[in-house]
């Protein structure tokens, strides 16, 4: 792999609507990274990485390994990047291995069908986030843990090495949350995978990320260590919340405090 | 051959040999597609055979073979019962075939596309624009009878085919009109719109001519009564073209199944395959509506039956769509033509009438929920 980072962004301005959502925003991943994109509702966490993903058309202001996005072709963007998002629609009737399966879709010929590496690469993907005795099910009938777990081995099945996560525990109870982010961890170790994540929750999204970018109306906030992003003064600040951060032992713990 | 696996982290080596069969993928299994094909063979021959003149099964079947190169079996009718078969019925069948598997075709891809259960091939105004256009034919062509429909083979398919894939298109102007904004339900709101500014059109024609009322109703209502060969070649071309298209695009509308941002990022391109299937769709459904008028309700019926019955896929449903909605049609045809015989109840009344109950039926029986 080349010393290019996995994400490169630089002077990235999206409007919608004639509203501006972001202002130019630079973003730096390097390969094999993670880092958790916070801020408050609206701030464009979202938008920010549909822009990464190639969701949206942003010239000349997204790179991924070196490669400006939009040169891409679709099938190809696809090998190198996947998306999980916030809520994904999940089709009626539909089991969990075809769901997966879908996943392969850059690798299989345009109106062709899947081959027995397809196959063999999402079965490979389900044995490894323990989804085997899943296949038949339908996608519909999962726990949200359980679907969410799914959704990851879609991404996964891609075969991408960058892995955006959009607030993928935010339906999720705190047992399920840390099992999907201990999850997504171990395969960006093992695989080598980079991970742009959003998340709102503060305290879990600095134990396991590298590095946290606060956005705030459209603009970088802040950028660093989670220690360096999450401090009182700057959740203050842009989340208008009245907080105390503990230094936990893996990052810093968020605890609210009731405003007088 | 099995292609060359790209070489990504997520691609394992092959699967040892002896190791445990992996579960299959969605797809269309054999006994499902021998079914669909029983079904069609079925419909052709009682379609064939019953009639105000029955004709033994076995007799059809051995003059349908004749039709093959190189075949010659002795059938045992005489001349006039094979001028009934091969001139007769078998044109009305074979139309029947064509348009009943057309329609329901159509109304599964527009499923698919559109994401909506609730869509049919009528959905973008091919009804209306057929409709109006017919209408504007019978009334302002001067001819108010019966006569109208049996006396212009040509002017009526060719009016209903331009006025189908007009309203179409005028659907996809509006749809389109919203700019970056459009979606399917940009496109579904633009079908409602042109579909009652074309009806409003046509019931102002109707009222204005009202001796064309029942030669209009008679072509809305659906007709295989006149079918004959010439029918069956006016529909065959475009059939073949949108049945080969959307066939070849049912996992396309499998991924198209998880949203267009997911299929976007799955490296599809979900608006370009949308208005391929579009057009396809509406091609196939605007030649059978030229043919035999409006004929409801199979395109509904069928894909959804298929769906609860055999699976959700579109590699399952629209190939047997295709079969299950041509054979349906033709049987139907059977039930129009024999029921209140000599007299025939319009197939587009049959249809619903028979439809109705059996989709309650399905439904009420079927393992899967719709939602």
């Amino acid at each position: 792999m080349s010393a290019a980072p996995a994400v490169e962004v630089r002077d990235l301005h999206v409007t919608l609507d004639r509203t501006p959502i972001l202002a130019g925003i630079d973003l730096t991943v390097a390969v094999g990274e993670w880092v958790t994109v916070i801020g408050p509702n609206g701030a464009g966490k979202s938008t920010l990485l549909r822009a990464v993903g190639g969701l949206l058309a942003a010239p000349g202001a997204v790179a991924l390994f070196g490669t400006p996005i939009e040169s891409l072709r679709r099938r190809d963007r696809a090998r190198v990047v996947a998306t999980v998002a916030q809520s994904p629609v999940v089709p009626p009737g539909m089991s969990v291995l075809d769901y997966v399966l879908l996943g392969r879709t850059p690798y299989i010929p345009s109106l062709g069908r899947e081959s027995a590496a397809d196959l063999a690469a999402v079965h490979e993907v389900l044995a490894r986030l323990d989804l085997t005795g899943f296949v038949r099910r339908e996608l519909a009938t999962l726990s949200g843990g359980e679907r969410q777990r799914v959704f990851l081995a879609r991404a996964l099945a891609q075969g991408a090495t960058l892995l955006l996560l959009d607030e993928p525990t935010s339906a999720l109870d705190i047992g399920h949350q840390q099992e999907v982010l201990d999850l997504v961890d171990q395969l960006r170790r093992e695989n080598g995978l980079t991970v742009v994540a959003t998340m709102h929750d503060l305290s879990i999204a600095g134990e396991y990320a590298d590095r946290m970018v606060l956005l705030a109306a459209g603009r970088v906030a802040a950028a660093g260590t989670p220690r360096e992003v999450l401090t009182e003064r700057l959740l203050a600040e842009h989340y208008k919340a009245s907080v105390r951060v503990i230094d936990g032992d893996h990052g810093p713990l968020i605890v609210p405090v009731r405003r007088r | 051959m099995t292609r060359v696996a790209p070489v990504t982290p997520e691609t394992p080596p092959a699967r040892p040999a002896g190791a445990a069969t992996p579960s299959r993928p969605a797809g269309l299994r054999p006994g499902w597609l021998a079914a669909g094909v029983v079904a069609v063979l079925v419909a052709l021959v009682a379609g064939v055979s019953l009639g105000p003149v029955t004709i033994p099964p076995g007799s059809v079947a051995a003059e349908l073979l004749n039709l093959l190169p190189g075949v010659h079996l002795d059938s045992g009718l005489n001349e006039r019962e094979i001028a009934i078969v091969t001139e007769l019925r078998l044109p009305r069948v074979v139309l029947g075939l064509l348009v009943g598997g057309m329609l329901a075709l159509a109304g599964g891809c527009y499923q698919g596309v559109f994401r909506n259960p609730l869509a049919d091939p009528y959905l973008l105004g091919v009804a209306a624009g057929a409709g109006l256009a017919v209408t504007a034919v019978i009334a302002l062509g001067g001819a108010g009878t019966e006569g109208a429909l049996t006396g212009l083979p040509l002017t009526i398919p060719l009016a209903a085919f331009a006025g189908s894939l007009g309203a179409v298109a005028l659907t996809y102007l509006l749809g389109a009109a919203g700019g970056r904004n459009r979606s399917p339900a940009m496109l579904i709101l633009a079908g409602v719109a042109v579909s009652a500014f074309l009806s409003a059109g046509q019931t102002y024609l109707l009222q204005r001519h009202s001796d064309s009322i029942q030669a209009v109703y008679s072509w809305l209502l659906g007709r295989l009564a006149t079918a004959g060969w010439h029918d069956v070649l006016l529909v065959l071309p475009y059939a073949v073209l949108t049945a080969v298209v959307v066939l070849l695009h049912g996992r396309e509308l499998d991924v198209l199944s998880v949203g267009d941002d997911e299929a976007s990022s799955l490296g599809l391109h979900p608006q370009r395959s949308r208005y391929l299937l579009i057009a396809a769709a509406s091609l196939g459904t605007a030649a059978a509506v030229s043919a035999t008028g409006l004929i409801g309700f199979v395109g509904i019926i069928v894909p959804h039956t298929v769906r609860l019955l055999a699976g959700s896929s579109y590699r399952v449903i629209l190939p047997l769509s295709l079969l299950f909605g041509a054979a349906f049609l033709a049987l139907t045809d059977v039930a129009a033509r024999t029921v209140a015989a000599p007299a025939e109840i319009p197939i587009g009344v049959v249809t619903a009438l028979l439809g109705g109950p059996f989709f309650v039926l399905v439904l009420r029986t079927a393992r899967q929920a719709l939602t």
